[in-house]
């Protein structure tokens, strides 16, 4: 892990994965500056695609921390709408009726999101780690309950006509170009970057990944680390869920429920490996980043309905698998050769 | 002379420039056991597929019963009656015992229903053939490793098989299930099948086979008959280095005990066991499989948490109910299965050895301090002297003697008192194993306390003062090594 950091260059040659993402998003922007370059290369366009992508790009740095552990977290859209709700109607019950809220409000529903999302977190992390049940199943299901418990609390109804002032802040552009939202991502990218690469705990769920047993046998509180990794993706659902809540100035149930699939791919896609242990940030924001241009990019061709959309973007995704798997199959025979 | 069943004719492979095997030429004879010994990456393994066409020769090429093959398909293999037993003996734990046995045919009879009756009958004759008898219905999952070896045997003996190639056959058995096993290979051969016994360890090959071929890097460096063959020029074959066998003699032990074990019990798996450990000894644990010599090991090191007893650290009595806990009193374990408990095999080599460790080299709020990180690293590798180019290299990079050494470098980085090892050399070559035994040896003079679990006999008695036998849960005897033999200990263990 050291090596990212002394030669950038040296470092790319070596992770074939992170080059592949790069040559796609070049290759992808090439293409469309060839036959779109108006209508996709404007400030606009750009800042409109950094709005939108931290909402599910948070709920994939979640489950790329669980993917780590060798688990999982389909919970995450579950716990994004449960906080979104819970904080829209804090939001409500706070605006006045002049339509504005009081200053302490906006930190007020982010400190209630951090806390909203730990907790969803902790009640997965315990179901996997104490009462050992799969995490696929256990976070379905968890997912499943959060669902529900939106489901209960508004009858499937939106919850809306808060103060907009909320949507406006989270909307504005730092300086008239930064959107707010990129930044809610950036913060949370570094956080976890750190917390992977600086500290004891990202080497010890990364160790964690590869070998529960043997963790267990080298001492590792396992329990605890999978439980703080569950609050972690926890805590960047809830976030992501406040972005929704800003994006759409409301929140229902049943927002963004394409967004547990889509991040589970995009977590492959960016090369963690499912059964645990490996897998980096930077692949993964790669990854994020090459699916919106995706989208954004075939939007701009008028012709071309969205229902393609998902052919091409699983198109994509298998073409990555399987140069994956010949990549990976030629490392494996080398090695087996060398033996 | 009787026409030889298989013959191999100057076999060269290699792999990407890496020459796995040099001109090896050997034959066999039907009815014949002949062992085929060799280290780690000595070649055996390619040997083996490019005889059951899995891999085709670079140059050289194979006679089977007089037809010669340039390179010989899998299929063609198992038409001339070739059977490869692989160590996990591809076997299906999830069907049972009868599915096993009866699917190759039913699959090869390109059948397209299932008839429950046939299969039943096919699988009841496979079983007689080796006399083996065993619940047909049971799934296979849930045997010993010694009874899916029975089954894997069976199995290979329905394609009128004329020679059984046996990888590692007993890697994982005990000495009895051994026992049975070659009087098995002894049936087999009475009926004419060749055997092919593939093995790195001495006392097998002496007892088994009437002919060796040795490889050591590829090229075969000794071959003959067993009879004329001793344990040192066998060692000395296989690795190239000349070893004395001396038993180790402690230099200094404590009066006092440095741990204490006092009527330790856990249900069904261990009772009353009572021993202490002397600081600057090597005591051994040994007993049969289900003696309970792992699960005393596992509530030593705070795995199994027992029922009653208590253990004792320099006389003061401690509570052990956590790997955490032993880890806190100074007790290190090196488990059995290196592979799936001891390491993490895609991470670094660095962080496998410094993870249970990796606590003190954090600065303010809990960031890595990379300076100390690297430093006790290289102590380690340097220590151990651990092969690699490279400490961030991935562990399964390395073979199986260096990947012991990292669990062991796990552990001496933790500064212990007490390591507990359970079957430190299994799957380890001579040479590795001598390295070892040294290493451990200075451990000990170095004034720790070690316990090696084994049921290698000869390992126990040239490395420790003491043995404790384990039967049934209990221990049965507490012999001294100097006066002690394997015959003595062997008639407590059965």
């Amino acid at each position: 892990m050291k090596t990212n950091f002394k030669n950038i260059g040296s470092y790319f040659k070596k992770d074939q994965h992170i080059k592949r993402l790069i040559v796609m998003i070049i290759v992808w922007m090439l293409f469309i500056a060839l036959t779109k370059f108006n209508k996709f290369y404007s400030l606009l366009n750009f800042q409109t695609m950094a709005a939108q992508f931290p909402e599910f790009g948070l709920m994939a740095l979640g489950i790329m921390l669980c993917m780590i552990t060798g688990g999982i977290d389909l919970s995450i859209v579950g716990i994004a709408n449960m906080t979104a709700i819970l904080n829209a109607f804090l939001l409500l019950a706070l605006t006045s009726e002049n339509g504005s809220l009081p200053p302490y409000a906006i930190p007020l529903v982010f400190v209630l999101a951090i806390v909203i999302g730990a907790a969803a977190g902790l009640f997965n992390g315990l179901l996997v780690s104490k009462v050992k049940i799969p995490a696929i199943l256990a976070t379905m299901g968890a997912g499943e309950l959060f669902r529900g418990v939106c489901m209960a609390l508004t009858n499937g109804n939106a919850v809306s006509k808060f103060s907009r002032t909320y949507s406006q802040l989270i909307n504005n552009k730092i300086g008239g170009i930064f959107p707010v939202q990129l930044l809610i991502f950036i913060i949370m990218a570094v956080v976890i970057w750190f917390i992977l690469s600086k500290t004891v705990f990202g080497t010890k769920i990364y160790m964690l990944g590869s070998n529960l047993k043997a963790a267990k046998y080298s001492g590792l509180k396992t329990d605890k680390l999978l439980i703080k990794t569950y609050m972690l993706s926890g805590i960047c659902a809830g976030l992501g869920g406040m972005i929704m809540l800003a994006n759409y100035n409301s929140a229902r149930a049943d927002y963004g429920s394409v967004y547990t699939l889509q991040c589970v791919l995009i977590v492959v896609l960016g090369g963690v490996n499912p059964l645990g242990g490996k897998g980096k940030i930077s692949g993964v924001i790669l990854a994020i980043i090459l699916l919106r241009m995706l989208e954004t990019g075939i939007n701009r061709f008028p012709h071309i309905s969205s229902y393609y959309i998902s052919l091409i973007w699983g198109g994509v995704l298998i073409l990555i698998m399987v140069l994956n798997y010949f990549s990976e199959n030629k490392k494996f025979t080398i090695k087996n050769k060398a033996a | 002379m009787v026409e030889s069943l298989l013959k191999t004719v100057d076999i060269y492979k290699s792999f990407a420039g890496v020459q796995a095997l040099k001109g090896v030429s050997f034959s066999l004879k039907p009815g014949e056991i002949h062992c085929l010994a060799g280290e780690n990456g000595s070649g055996k393994s390619t040997l083996i597929k490019v005889i059951s066409g899995v891999y085709a020769p670079t140059s050289g090429h194979i006679e089977f019963s007089g037809r010669t093959y340039n390179k010989i398909t899998p299929i063609e293999a198992i038409n001339n009656g070739i059977q490869v037993i692989y160590q996990d003996f591809s076997v299906f734990p999830n069907l049972s015992v009868m599915e096993n046995l009866a699917l190759n045919s039913e699959l090869a009879d390109n059948k397209r229903f299932v008839n429950w009756k046939r299969m039943r009958k096919i699988a009841e004759e496979s079983l007689s053939k080796i006399n083996f008898s065993i619940d047909l219905d049971l799934d296979v999952g849930s045997l010993t490793v010694a009874e899916k070896q029975m089954i894997a045997i069976s199995r290979a003996l329905m394609f009128n098989t004329r020679l059984i190639i046996m990888d590692e056959p007993t890697t994982a058995l005990t000495k009895r299930e051994v026992q049975q096993l070659f009087k098995i290979i002894l049936k087999l051969k009475d009926q004419g099948i060749a055997i092919l016994f593939v093995s790195h360890k001495l006392n097998e090959v002496f007892e088994i086979s009437e002919n060796f071929t040795i490889l050591r890097n590829g090229e075969k460096v000794a071959e003959g008959e067993t009879s004329s063959l001793n344990t040192d020029q066998f060692s000395y074959h296989m690795t190239g280095r000349e070893f004395e066998a001396k038993h180790f003699i402690p230099a200094e032990i404590s009066k006092k005990p440095i741990f204490e074990a006092k009527d330790i019990s856990l249900s069904g798996k261990l009772e009353d066991i009572s021993f202490s450990l002397f600081k600057g000894e090597i005591l051994g644990i040994t007993g049969l499989l289900d003696s309970g010599r792992s699960e005393l090991a596992l509530s030593m090191f705070g795995m199994n948490k027992i029922d009653s007893g208590t253990f004792e650290l320099n006389g003061k009595v401690v509570k052990i109910d956590s790997p955490q806990a032993a880890i806190e009193n100074k007790i290190g374990y090196v488990p059995e299965d290196r592979l799936t408990e001891g390491l993490f095999l895609s991470q670094s080599i660095a962080d496998n050895i410094i993870i249970s460790v990796i606590d003190k080299f954090t600065g303010k709020a809990g960031i890595l301090d990379n300076e100390k990180r690297e430093k006790e690293i290289k102590l380690w590798v340097e220590e151990l002297s651990i092969a690699t180019p490279d400490p961030n290299n991935e562990c399964q990079t390395l073979s199986g003697g260096n990947q012991q050494r990292i669990a062991l470098a796990k552990w001496l980085a933790c500064n212990l008192d007490i390591l507990i090892l359970n079957g430190p050399t299994v799957g380890v070559d001579i040479g590795s194993k001598h390295d070892i035994h040294e290493i451990l040896q200075n451990l000990a003079n170095k004034g720790l306390g070690v316990i090696i679990i084994s049921d290698d006999l000869p390992e126990i008695l040239e490395n420790c003062s003491r043995v404790l036998v384990m039967k049934s849960g209990k221990i049965v005897s507490d012999l001294d090594a100097k006066t002690s033999d394997e015959q003595a200990i062997l008639s407590y263990m059965m």
